[in-house]
């Protein structure tokens, strides 16, 4: 059995990577799992500058899923480079480089400053809800989602995913767009704007009033949109959204996903990208799959 | 697949979980090597069953029994989650990860330390004060109903009661009764709700005593990646927002932010 993908020309040993802004850049989870099985790591979201993110409460549980308002908090390209990327390369797994901005000249700048570094893939962010300026203002609307993809290409050496927002109108709409403006590859969902009242207090729970919604109570949304986008666009994609197991991951693959990236079950399960690795493995020995192409876009 | 190591989460044995209080829960697990690492200060992750819940809650540890290998946690019944834990019979098991966090750093030159709890801030204190050598002046803030008293008193503490409502000991804040007893020492350490922390740490900066406080945050991981449960932390000349469940849950009073 080969579980061996291709993104955008990047070989990855397995489709099993994690979502960015779950899993930081993989110091934390190398305690509960060895790295050098994950077929890559996309790691959270690099702006140019460090990011303070929202006020706090920033998390709220909700039924079989969660709210975050974190606002990208982060510590700059600079940072990373120096102090996160060096870990992160010793292991054999592929690096996505989430990259986040305010505007086109931002994530350009971010985008070329990673030019010499040691990175696999790019993954544009266009879609975090928690931003009032950048993120999802550019990955709503067809013309700039284009725009800011093309600029990006235009400077990055590396190949460049561009991640996709699920509060839209036509999400197959804006996955054409994308994939005119040259992206490589396309991954999808990113989180679904919802919120959560304390009726005792009388107050949103999240200070940021709204959040995005993540976790297994999404998960039929997301495979419905990678479906779609799928039988739209000839670009490999990376789906994810609620995947807890081997099973979920394969739906994703039936539906057209090329990779599957887990997200929010990292926080309740540090082990749960190695679950659905050994669950993806368990799924193709019980049926004889050799190759995930097999199964891949079936439905 | 190569395997390194590693941490995990590790179904542990429920010997006791009692309410000694109203919505207040003693639950004593096998602590499955955990004891060996764990310090005063720290918190574990409990998971629970239901699948609709799937955040892990961040709870203190109480005591560390190096002896019988267990761990006592004390808990409040504040929503779903530990309604969950409540129900949960000895004979049962619970998910638990841990210790995680940073606890407080024990200096053992100091011979004069105070304790300042409240509520549910209350059970890490246990096992700091009996790992603190020389007097201990323990401050304890309670809305009415006491709780853990008896278990400071046997370590050696010296134990000084505010309730909100006045049942018990003094009538007023924890603070109030700080000011009131005008008590000395090298160290102050302090858990417990928000604007209890920020009195705290205003009365141990006026009297010149450095403080070390375990703030609380909503958290989402508790491991550090998902930066959901952060506090302002000073840096230079502004500040940062540092993580709660990684950076702290200990921080020094004097790096705190409170403008939130």
């Amino acid at each position: 059995m080969n579980l061996e993908i291709d993104i955008a020309g990047v070989k990855l040993k397995n489709p099993v990577m994690t979502a960015s802004g779950t899993f930081a850049a993989g110091k934390e989870y190398s305690e509960f799992i060895d790295l050098n099985n994950l077929g890559a790591v996309a790691v959270k979201g690099i702006a140019t500058n460090p990011w303070l993110g929202n006020p706090t409460p920033r998390i709220a549980e909700t039924y079989g899923g969660m709210l975050n308002s974190i606002g990208l908090q982060n510590l700059g390209v600079d940072h990373f480079i120096k102090e996160d990327l060096p870990f992160l390369r010793k292991f054999d797994t592929k690096i996505i480089v989430n990259i986040i901005g305010n505007t086109v000249e931002e994530y350009c700048e971010v985008a070329e400053r990673l030019n010499e570094a040691d990175v696999d893939l790019i993954e544009l962010n266009i879609s975090c809800p928690n931003i009032k300026k950048g993120g999802v203002a550019f990955g709503t609307n067809c013309e700039s989602a284009e725009g800011v993809t093309k600029a990006v290409k235009k400077v990055s050496k590396h190949p460049l995913i561009v991640k996709l927002s699920p509060n839209v109108t036509d999400i197959k709409e804006i996955a054409r767009a994308v994939e005119s403006g040259g992206a490589d590859a396309i991954s999808l969902i990113n989180t679904l704007l919802g919120m959560a009242i304390d009726i005792h207090r009388r107050k949103p729970v999240l200070a940021n009033i709204t959040g995005g919604l993540s976790g297994p109570a999404i998960k039929p949304v997301a495979l419905r949109m990678v479906y779609d986008v799928a039988k739209t666009v000839s670009l490999p994609i990376i789906g994810m959204g609620g995947i807890t197991s081997g099973d979920d991951a394969i739906e994703f693959i039936m539906a057209g996903a090329t990779g599957v990236a887990i997200g929010t079950a990292n926080f309740f399960n540090p082990r749960a990208t190695m679950d659905v690795l050994e669950g993806i493995t368990e799924y193709c020995h019980k049926y004889d799959i050799m190759e995930l192409r097999e199964i891949r876009g079936i439905i | 697949m190569r395997e390194i190591n590693k941490r995990e989460k590790i179904q542990s044995f429920i010997l006791e979980n009692s309410e000694i209080n109203p919505n207040i829960f003693r639950m004593i697990v096998s602590s499955n090597r955990m004891e060996s690492e764990a310090i005063p200060g720290q918190f574990v992750n409990l998971y629970c069953k239901e699948g609709s819940r799937l955040l892990p809650r961040p709870i203190s540890i109480c005591d560390i029994d190096k002896t019988n290998n267990t761990l006592t946690l004390v808990y409040g019944v504040v929503g779903k989650g530990t309604k969950e834990f409540s129900n949960l019979k000895p004979g049962e098991y619970i998910d638990i990860l841990g210790p995680l966090g940073n606890g407080y750093i024990i200096d053992k030159d100091i011979d004069k330390h105070i304790l300042v709890g409240g509520g549910i801030g209350i059970p890490p204190l246990i096992e700091l004060a009996k790992n603190l050598n020389g007097e201990k002046y323990v401050y304890l803030g309670f809305r009415s109903d006491i709780y853990l008293v008896s278990e400071f008193e046997r370590i050696g503490a010296k134990v000084y009661i505010a309730t909100d409502d006045g049942s018990y000991g003094t009538k007023g804040t924890v603070v109030d009764l700080l000011m009131k007893t005008n008590v000395d020492g090298g160290m102050v350490y302090s858990c417990g709700p928000k604007p209890m922390l920020k009195a705290v740490s205003d009365w141990a900066k006026e009297k010149g005593i450095k403080a070390q406080l375990s703030m609380e945050e909503r958290m989402g991981c508790g491991i550090g990646t998902c930066v959901g449960c952060v506090c302002k932390i000073k840096k230079e000349d502004s500040w940062e927002y540092k993580r709660v469940c990684k950076d702290g849950p200990v921080f020094w009073s004097e790096e705190i932010v409170w403008n939130e």
